[in-house]
């Protein structure tokens, strides 16, 4: 079973990264003004510019 | 992965996202223009304008923004006066025939709080906007079209779910994040699709489920209406229908002493199914910031004007409300909103891209290994 687990953390943990800290910016913005929009921006915004580099990228 | 397993789930993510594809096309293009509907009405024109008057102006009360509304529209009943944190001087007022009328055929204009002046919205009532929201939420075809679209919102969760068991086997060999560029046009867009795929899976996943959720309101109320309001209004239930309503003057006040610390969000008037034929409904919100989606109904007396009972918020209603900031994505300012139209639009070419690489696996019909059998 051992590499299967490796295999596993090895493929998910970035996405799971990033699945957590899109969670947090949508939860974010909920509790307040401010500083609560700015963390929500910075959520939401790693995983779309992640995903627009990969879009974008030439060779 | 045993490749039977792999089989499996490639099956339930091929057929769950290609029903559900063309709803999803259609809500996410429709959704694009909807998340700036408030910057777009601006554009046109369309947006109320209150006058210029001094800051601290009083208001008038509620009883004479009835009677401005019917001088407005003679014949129409007031069914809703909504409040806006954000135009504080405004009344957002809704009329009908009658109050039970159902809320496509309802009017809906601005009253100015101070004046009583009546502006209207008409992006409220048709047009573009409304078109595309009608489009968005029932497709034109009322309950069914609502409930449908729930059914895709369903499927579209379960595509998202089943997409993330077989990213594992794709990306076993790959780093986070490859474009393969250097093979073929299909790979490159097999591995963009479970890139964006991935990272915009919380996203994709929370407005999806909240839209289900918006979509199934209708039910919700009606759950509430059955399990809350029948309760508290049983002692009414043999009364004679009002002939006449005590002024709503007091309302406010009256809410605002049972429910301290909240502040409104509409009165429902009698007889509107947010309300029941002897009660006027204030919906008070929270005071937070988190709790102002919440709403805490206050049953008032029509006649007497004595608060029947501050209802219970179940649970649903509670997941109703905190789902539309999170469909709508407007609870973070301008950027938030370039965000969610970002990712609506990444959404789109997921969407897009699943179909290209459904069709391409398809006219490449000869025997393949278990591993293509999932690119779907």
């Amino acid at each position: 079973m051992r590499p299967r687990q490796s295999n596993f953390w090895k493929v998910f943990s970035t996405p799971l990264v990033l699945a957590l800290l899109s969670a947090a910016g949508l939860f974010a913005a909920l509790l307040g003004d401010g500083v609560w929009d700015a963390l929500s921006w910075i959520g939401l915004g790693i995983p779309a510019i992640l995903a627009l580099r990969g879009l974008l990228q030439r060779r | 992965m045993k490749s039977k397993t792999i089989r499996r789930w490639s099956f339930i993510h091929t057929w769950t996202s290609l029903v559900c594809t063309v709803f999803l096309l259609l809500l996410a293009l429709t959704g694009l223009p909807l998340i700036f509907h408030h910057e777009i009405e601006h554009l046109l024109g369309d947006a109320p304008q209150l006058r210029e008057m001094p800051a601290d102006t009083p208001h008038l009360n509620l009883a004479q923004l009835v009677q401005a509304a019917e001088r407005h529209r003679p014949g129409d009943v007031v069914q809703y006066f909504g409040f806006d944190d954000d135009e504080p001087n405004a009344v957002l007022t809704i009329m009908a025939k009658t109050a039970g009328t159902e809320p496509n055929a309802s009017h809906t204009f601005m009253l100015d709080a101070r004046t009583g002046e009546a502006l209207e919205t008409p992006q409220a009532n048709g047009g573009l906007m409304l078109f595309i929201l009608r489009l968005h939420v029932d497709m034109f075809a009322g309950l069914p079209g609502k409930l449908l679209l729930a059914f895709m919102g369903v499927l579209f969760v379960l595509a998202i779910i089943s997409g993330t068991v077989l990213y594992l086997p794709f990306m076993r060999r790959l780093q986070f994040g490859t474009v393969r560029h250097d093979k073929s046009t299909r790979l490159r867009w097999l591995d963009l699709h479970n890139l964006i795929g991935v990272v915009t899976l919380t996203w994709a996943l929370v407005v999806g489920v909240t839209g289900v959720i918006s979509a199934c309101a209708d039910l919700l109320i009606a759950a509430w209406r059955n399990d809350a309001l029948t309760a508290l209004v049983a002692p009414y239930r043999d009364a004679p229908p009002l002939t006449q309503l005590a002024p709503a003057t007091r309302l406010l006040d009256i809410a605002a002493e049972v429910a301290p610390g909240m502040n409104p969000d509409f009165i429902a008037f009698p007889g509107t199914r947010f309300s029941s034929e002897h009660h006027y409904s204030v919906f008070m919100k929270g005071g937070t910031h988190l709790t102002s989606h919440l709403l805490t109904p206050v049953l008032i007396d029509a006649s007497t004007l004595q608060v029947t009972a501050v209802a219970e918020r179940p649970w649903y209603m509670d997941a109703m409300g905190m789902s539309q900031p999170l469909h709508f994505g407007d609870y973070g300012g301008m950027p938030m909103k370039i965000l969610w139209a970002t990712l609506d639009v990444l959404t789109i070419i997921v969407l897009g891209s699943g179909v290209y690489l459904w069709l391409v696996r398809r006219k490449a019909a000869r025997p393949v290994p278990p591993i293509r059998e999932a690119g779907a």
